[in-house]
């Protein structure tokens, strides 16, 4: 695989930051995921089919795909915050010793895992933050509570905490509202790192906010897998993903549709599942295409593979489901396109 | 008022394809679609956070106003949509001066402007079904009957099927309810959309569909379009001109 080798030894253009390779330990594997709702009248809503990945220290992945894919409910599912009528199939362990995620009790989350071992990084920063009580006040709270750290010194771990996610000391003593919303996300960031938690998670950390501050925000992030933090981003800001991720994941209809290295995904040779080259097609830098029609409804997917009704290539061998190999869902792939 | 009247389209002078090709009698017959001439607008007489902008879109243009969340650009969309009262200067559509705001302001003008907004959960009657959200402003004005049929078909270009029609925001997507709010917009065949961040909740396909809609729209109906946001890869992508709303800071230096 020539192109596999110039892919990963090729920089990526500018905006990313220079990315060291995935060496670490995983710190995250997930096997066979699935989640399921049983809805009122008999309805069953497949809404995470089949997933499998991991997530190494010093290592970013990007969950990407349009909403209603799948992705959030997997956030929920590994974050222990499913409703009652949700099962789960698979495991989501912890490693390298660790509970599986998706049979820990609450009581277990909450005590040993939550904040200790895995960190969320909230949507929406303004929300997460208690408006009325200041960022110290939060920030004091959640370090007694995480590190134990005596009254004495509780200040400085506070002042400490702050900094590592660049909050500003100054604001420190602001009420959530006086934020802006790069603060804001920024003392959200602070307080999931409290724990020093090896392993974060951002469910869409760049909803709402502009480009600006998308790319700023997106390379604070990245500074913590830099630093070590394993990271799982869920998004779907194609940009935000490309500038961020050692790894992209593309989910359709619940599935994996195709996982594979940020440079080849977004540089050369390109995304080979029509899915996500589609996907790709339709930014306003490239072509700006629509991919036709709408995704399939969850609780009626097709036999096969679900992306059928609306791929170019299919086939009646697409009325089977491809199986997920070599980081490819498809009976079809497109070819890696030869620069020629 | 002696400051100074900053208006985008004197801060910007710089816009691509420029508006002063076309021969000045074309202008002068067809007035502009959109007039905002000195306008200061905001929810605190105080501090408003628009002050004396001014902006034109002519007929059939399509402009994109760009700027950061919470720099006012919203509230002038809202005000060029005769949505929210300004404090001081005109809105004109189609060269006529609005005279009223909200519920006072006269029908046809208001009837002759769509509008999208960012968070379609927001902007939609949760207790409605897709297909009631779609008509409403046909009940709104007396033409239920008379406008069945561009309810289903709108619901078609907008890609919404017969069995989404059918349920409530609760049940869709914010993309499809998007595709809904979108395909009320066009329901009275407005002269002037006006669409405010339409795409900041959605993802790239969508996003490609929905400003894909509006186009297929603007050409056969020749309609004008403000797209309010801050992406500027997209606007520019989206729109003949683009603006950059003046912050604050330029606002005061200047
Ligand atoms: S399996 Fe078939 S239908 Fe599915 S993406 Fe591949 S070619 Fe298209």
């Amino acid at each position: 695989m020539t192109e596999a080798t110039a892919a990963a030894t090729t920089t990526t253009t500018p905006p990313a930051p220079a990315r060291r390779a995935p060496d670490g330990e995983p710190l995250l594997t997930v096997t066979g995921l699935s989640v399921r709702f049983l809805m009122p009248g008999g309805r069953d809503v497949a809404a995470v089919n089949d997933v499998s990945f991991d997530i190494a220290a010093g290592e970013c992945l990007a969950l990407v795909g349009e909403s209603g894919c799948g992705k959030s409910v997997l956030a929920s599912a590994l974050l222990g915050l499913l409703p009652a009528n949700a099962r789960t199939r698979g495991s989501a362990r912890l490693r390298p010793e660790g509970p599986d995620l998706l049979t820990a009790s609450q009581a277990t989350l909450s005590r040993t895992v939550r904040g200790r071992r895995l960190g969320l990084i909230p949507q929406s920063p303004s929300a997460h933050l208690t408006p009325v009580r200041t960022v110290r006040a939060q920030l004091e709270e959640t370090v007694r509570e995480v590190t134990g750290t005596p009254r004495a010194g509780l200040r400085a771990a506070t002042q400490r905490a702050a900094e590592r996610a660049a909050f500003p000391l100054d604001h420190l003593d602001r009420y959530p509202h006086q934020l802006s919303g790069g603060l804001a996300q920024r003392a959200a960031t602070a307080l999931a790192l409290v724990g020093e938690a090896p392993l974060l998670i951002a469910d869409e950390p760049t909803t709402g906010l502009d480009r600006d501050l998308v790319d700023r925000t997106v390379d604070e992030l990245r500074r913590h897998v830099d630093d070590g933090h394993g990271l799982l981003v869920i998004t779907h800001d194609l940009a935000a993903a490309e500038r961020i991720a050692d790894r992209v994941a593309v989910m359709y209809a619940g599935r994996i549709v195709e996982l594979r290295s940020s440079a080849a995904f977004f540089g050369e040779p390109g995304p080979r599942h029509p899915y996500a080259a589609g996907l790709l097609d339709a930014l306003p830098e490239r072509a700006f295409v629509p991919i036709p029609g709408l995704p399939p409804e969850l609780d009626a997917l097709p036999a096969g593979c679900a992306f059928a009704p609306r791929c170019p290539a299919a086939s009646d061998t697409c009325a089977t489901l491809p199986a997920f190999d070599g980081g490819l869902a498809c009976h079809h792939p497109r070819e890696a396109a030869a620069d020629d | 008022m002696t400051e100074p009247r900053s208006s985008v389209s004197e801060s910007m002078p710089e816009s691509e394809s420029s508006m002063s090709e076309p021969e000045p009698q074309a202008l002068e017959i067809e007035p502009p679609m959109l007039e905002l001439d000195g306008i200061t607008a905001g929810y605190d007489r105080r501090a408003p956070v628009v002050r004396g902008m001014s902006l034109t879109v002519a007929d059939g243009e399509a402009v994109g106003l760009l700027g950061p969340s919470g720099c006012g650009k919203s509230t002038l969309a809202r005000v060029a949509a005769l949505l929210h009262r300004p404090y001081a200067g005109t809105v004109r559509l189609a060269g006529r001066p609005a005279t009223g705001f909200r519920f006072r302001a006269a029908r046809e003008q208001r009837t002759s402007v769509g509008m999208v907004f960012q968070q379609p959960r927001l902007a939609a009657d949760p207790r409605m079904t897709l297909r009631q959200l779609i008509a409403a402003p046909a009940h709104a004005t007396g033409r239920g009957e008379e406008l069945r049929g561009r309810v289903d078909e709108l619901a078609t270009t907008v890609g919404l099927t017969p069995d989404l029609l059918t349920r409530r925001p609760h049940q869709v997507s914010d993309g499809q309810l998007q595709r809904a709010c979108v395909a009320r917009a066009l329901l009275l065949t407005p002269r002037l959309l006006i669409c405010d961040e339409m795409t900041a909740m959605l993802d790239a396909s969508t996003t490609a569909a929905l400003v894909a809609v509006v186009e297929e729209y603007r050409s056969t109906n020749g309609a004008a379009l403000l797209a309010v946001g801050h992406d500027r890869v997209l606007l520019r992508r989206w729109c003949d001109r683009v603006e950059d709303f003046p912050s604050f800071a330029e606002r005061a230096a200047g």
